[in-house]
């Protein structure tokens, strides 16, 4: 629905769009990394786009497309409150040294997006006033949404107590409610 | 009372007469039936909580409506939701505070064992970090089984018991059992 953008975007950035596409009413173009702040700001003030709204900014980690050189995939979808239109903007980053401009300047709102993607992803931004992790803590190693990190290794910050079961097994329902227990968890000492 | 009642003789004595009974017992009969609660509420079972504590279900049958948001002040902690790694040394700092004697709840599937949460960010079970004396599974719990796990609680505090107990369900509708464990390949029936 927004082909206005694509359009205007590859007149003006021409071959450092590297491609584009339109889906299902989804517009993507693809820029290379040295113009993405530049292509974010014209999407923004070019008159004919006018994305003042900035709806999300993450990453996708395309490790399986065996391309190291484009590991990551850092994307923001912007929107047009008074075009009613979003574009979708992609950036392909190598897997070792995933570094873009932050899009601060261009939409303030992107200051915790840029955030959650340096700390789920390890994607840093360039120019960031306070790159630090949002959701995770200081102490924790790696990042989570890299699908190279094993999704059930817990960091805990609170040392498990010993004699714990990793989960509960199934109760018998059938026992009905009676006030008694037949599950034992581990003795308290206390 | 009947664990008092146990420990009890009334003495013959001219129109008055006396009742002997243990310190202990009376004691623990003391407590059981005014537990100050601390509701830690962190996601979702928190409205199921709200709706439990209403007059609706009448806590205050049980000596425990009141909440008291000071831990030096409470019982009773009721850990309502899903506890993150990140979380988890707020949630331990809470129990410390607490003055002895002190008793906690898991309240949810969450609480007790992580629910569906099997991956780096989730608790798996506040029995990881801390000692439990009720699980109340559910997801979210209905407040008939709250109050299940409450009275389970004040029988377990009138013997004198610290081992993890665990409400059951009440009972399943016909058929359900066959279904569940066709489903999730377990078995509910002895």
């Amino acid at each position: 629905m927004a082909r206005i953008i694509l359009d205007r975007l590859k007149e003006r950035f021409g071959a450092d769009v590297l491609e584009t596409s339109s889906q299902h009413g989804d517009d993507v173009a693809v820029v290379t990394p040295a113009r993405w702040r530049e292509a974010a700001e014209f999407v923004r003030t070019d008159p004919r786009c006018a994305c003042d709204y900035f709806v999300d900014l993450s990453a996708i980690d395309c490790c399986d497309n065996g391309d190291p050189e484009a590991r990551f995939e850092v994307y923001v979808i912007a929107y047009s409150v008074a075009r009613k239109h979003r574009v979708r903007l992609k950036v392909r980053l190598p897997e070792d040294n995933p570094e873009v401009d932050t899009l601060i300047p261009v939409w303030v709102g992107a200051n915790w997006m840029e955030r959650e993607c340096f700390d789920m992803f390890g994607v840093r931004f360039k120019g960031h006033p306070d790159l630090r992790r949002i959701l995770l803590y200081e102490e924790f190693k790696g990042h989570p949404l890299r699908k190279d990190y094993p999704a059930q290794q817990a960091q805990p910050l609170v040392a498990y107590r010993e004699g714990t079961y990793d989960k509960l097994r199934p109760f018998l329902a059938d026992e009905g409610m009676p006030l008694d227990r037949t599950f034992k968890a581990a003795q308290d000492p206390d | 009372m009947a664990d008092v009642e146990l420990e009890t003789r009334v003495v013959g004595g001219g129109d008055a007469g006396f009742v002997t009974t243990k310190f202990e017992a009376l004691l623990a009969w003391a407590r059981k039936y005014s537990l100050f609660q601390y509701p830690f509420a962190t996601a979702c079972c928190g409205m199921e909580f709200f709706a439990a504590a209403s007059p609706r279900y009448d806590i205050a049958r049980f000596g425990a409506e009141a909440p008291r948001f000071s831990p030096r002040q409470a019982d009773v902690l009721w850990v309502v939701g899903t506890i993150s790694q990140r979380q988890a040394p707020v949630l331990k700092r809470i129990y410390d505070q607490m003055t002895e004697p002190k008793w906690v709840i898991a309240f949810g599937t969450c609480a007790s064992c992580g629910g569906f949460y099997d991956n780096y960010a989730t608790v798996p079970g506040i029995d990881k970090i801390l000692p439990v004396d009720v699980m109340i599974p559910g997801c979210p719990p209905r407040p008939e089984a709250v109050l299940d796990g409450l009275m389970l609680l004040q029988q377990k505090i009138g013997d004198g018991d610290r081992t993890t107990a665990v409400v059951k369900n009440t009972q399943l509708p016909d058929g359900a059992e066959e279904k569940l464990e066709r489903l999730y390949n377990i078995r509910m029936r002895p």
